[in-house]
């Protein structure tokens, strides 16, 4: 495994933070963690490793920042000093390839790495017929309580055209 | 795409309508002129626009389209390539709040799709491959992302989307990963502005983690009172948290424009009534107008027709030109390059017909 700040030397300093439950990994170079002050085995310090991330990537020299800079993405050969200057990821694989630098910068933008989106149909999140509606029913439930007439029938509309509508063929038994 | 007549058949077709979203109907439709959500999505596999060759992005348009012809929520559409436009049609669909200014440059390959209404559109290889929106009236945040989490599903079931487990949607900007969702609001405040209570407000909504904006002007120079809110952050929340913050924050300030509304007609109601009719008159009759002048002087009339002021035009009228005066519009419509001077004589005309024609229909209507 290569260290993950300088992305050249092999990582021989692991860390290992628990926070909120979930546990994340650090894994440096003897040379980097002596460097940033990580190489102290007396040391009784909780390492927030996101925060000692971002402070790191903040308080970068020219020559530090070359060598994190030099971390690549494999897939779209992007440099992580690239993806610095213009704020732009090159493609979906550079968010592995960054995700030691990237971590900390989500964090800070969105206070939280937790991922509550939707999960797309393709990656098995495809709403059922059935599901569709009875969600299109809590909806409509809802907005009948907060007296809230003009939506609701907005929405029973929707629940008409989608029990109109055949479910799709994988549906079907 | 079959042909209907909601159903645009070519660009003149479509922008010779107003979009339907500016109908000034929905929910609190006097004070919120629109609600829009956008959906931030790639293609799996593909390099993300501003690092994907020409062809690449030719393959991401072809796609796109046909997922789109296939779905129910683009049924009746129409695609437009950036390529095949002038600068000046492309310059329409901006300002028409359909396109962005990056999707707007043209230079590469580009696209929109368009359903009908002008109510679902798929943007092709702006920052991101795909950047679903809807448009509705009004405030209506959830029945917009109904239909955006709907047409989502079905481009979703076509298209394998740069997805993972860990953030979600990978996007090009960091900002937009998670959700890729920004769900917004387009509000008129134009009390809480006059009593200086708005940054008190606006402060407190940046607080409970939403943006704000002036929808024209710099930060410390708002024009027409209009303020854009939306959600900040798409990790941590899922859609339908921001969609419901959203709606609840923006319903908390519209209880603060009225609050003070009632106080200004309370205090004020001569002086109030004097600047409404004043502002009408100037838009009825005057001969030059800058674009700065029709924002504002639409701020006030807007004010007073949500009040139930008699006698002033339609908030559609209103909301219509605050897009038809702007200057790819004008310029369409009156068919010349144009001196800002000169910009401002035919912006002139085209209020006063836009009036005199809801004058007529509100007389044919009585």
């Amino acid at each position: 495994m290569l260290c993950q700040i300088c992305g050249k030397s092999a990582a021989s300093v692991h860390f290992t933070e628990i926070h909120d439950n979930k546990m994340s990994e650090i894994h440096v170079c003897e040379r980097c963690a002596e460097e940033k002050g990580l190489h102290t085995p007396t040391s009784k310090h909780k390492f927030d490793i996101a925060d000692l991330l971002a402070g790191m990537v903040d308080s970068m020299t020219s020559t530090e920042e070359e060598r994190v800079g030099s971390v690549q993405c494999s897939t779209c050969g992007l440099l992580y000093s690239q993806f610095r200057e213009t704020g732009r990821v090159g493609c979906a694989d550079c968010y592995h390839a960054f995700r030691f630098q990237l971590r900390p910068l989500l964090r800070r933008i969105h206070g939280s790495v937790e991922c509550k989106a939707k999960i797309p149909p393709r990656a098995g999140g495809d709403e059922s017929h059935a599901r569709q509606i009875q969600r299109l029913h809590d909806e409509l439930q809802r907005l009948v309580e907060h007296e809230e007439f003009e939506r609701a029938a907005a929405i029973r509309d929707e629940i008409r055209r989608l029990q109109a509508e055949p479910p799709t063929p994988a549906e079907r038994p | 795409m079959s042909a209907s007549s909601g159903t645009p058949r070519d660009f003149n077709d479509l922008v010779s309508r107003p979009s339907p979203w500016l109908s000034g109907d929905g929910p609190h439709a006097g004070m919120v002129l629109s609600t829009r959500i956008r959906l931030a999505r790639n293609l799996s596999g593909v390099p993300f626009t501003h690092r994907a060759r020409d062809e690449q992005l030719q393959g991401v348009v072809a796609s796109i389209a046909s997922a789109a012809r296939e779905s129910h929520a683009f049924e009746r559409s129409l695609l437009l390539h950036m390529g095949d436009m002038s600068g000046l049609e492309r310059q329409v669909l901006v300002e028409r709040h359909l396109v962005s200014h990056e999707l707007g440059d043209g230079t590469r390959p580009r696209g929109i799709v368009i359903a009908e209404d002008e109510r679902v559109s798929a943007m092709i290889n702006e920052e991101d491959h795909l950047r679903l929106q809807v448009m509705a009236p009004g405030l209506q945040p959830a029945e917009a992302w109904a239909a955006a989490d709907a047409a989502d599903d079905e481009l979703g079931r076509a298209l394998e989307y740069a997805y993972s487990e860990e953030i979600g949607y990978l996007t090009s900007c960091p900002t937009n990963a998670g959700t890729g969702l920004r769900a917004s609001v387009l509000i008129h405040l134009p009390a809480l502005v006059l009593f200086k209570d708005i940054h008190q407000v606006l402060k407190s909504v940046t607080q409970v983690g939403l943006n704000v904006r002036g929808l024209y002007g710099e930060h410390s120079d708002v024009m027409g009172n209009l303020f854009q809110v939306s959600n900040q952050t798409t990790l941590g929340v899922s859609e339908r948290d921001s969609i419901e913050s959203l709606e609840t924050v923006t319903r908390r300030v519209i209880d603060m424009e009225d609050k003070a509304r009632e106080r200004m007609i309370r205090d004020a109601r001569v002086q109030l009534e004097d600047k409404v009719w004043r502002g009408f008159g100037q838009l009825r009759y005057c001969r030059s107008i800058s674009s700065r002048e029709v924002i504002e002087l639409c701020s006030v009339v807007r004010m007073g027709v949500a009040l139930g002021f008699p006698g002033l035009c339609p908030l559609h009228v209103l909301n219509e030109l605050l897009i038809l005066t702007q200057p790819a519009h004008l310029q369409r419509l009156f068919g010349s390059e144009m001196t800002p001077a000169e910009r401002n004589v035919y912006r002139a005309r085209l209020v006063r017909e836009r009036l005199e024609v809801a004058e007529r229909e509100a007389g044919g209507a009585a």
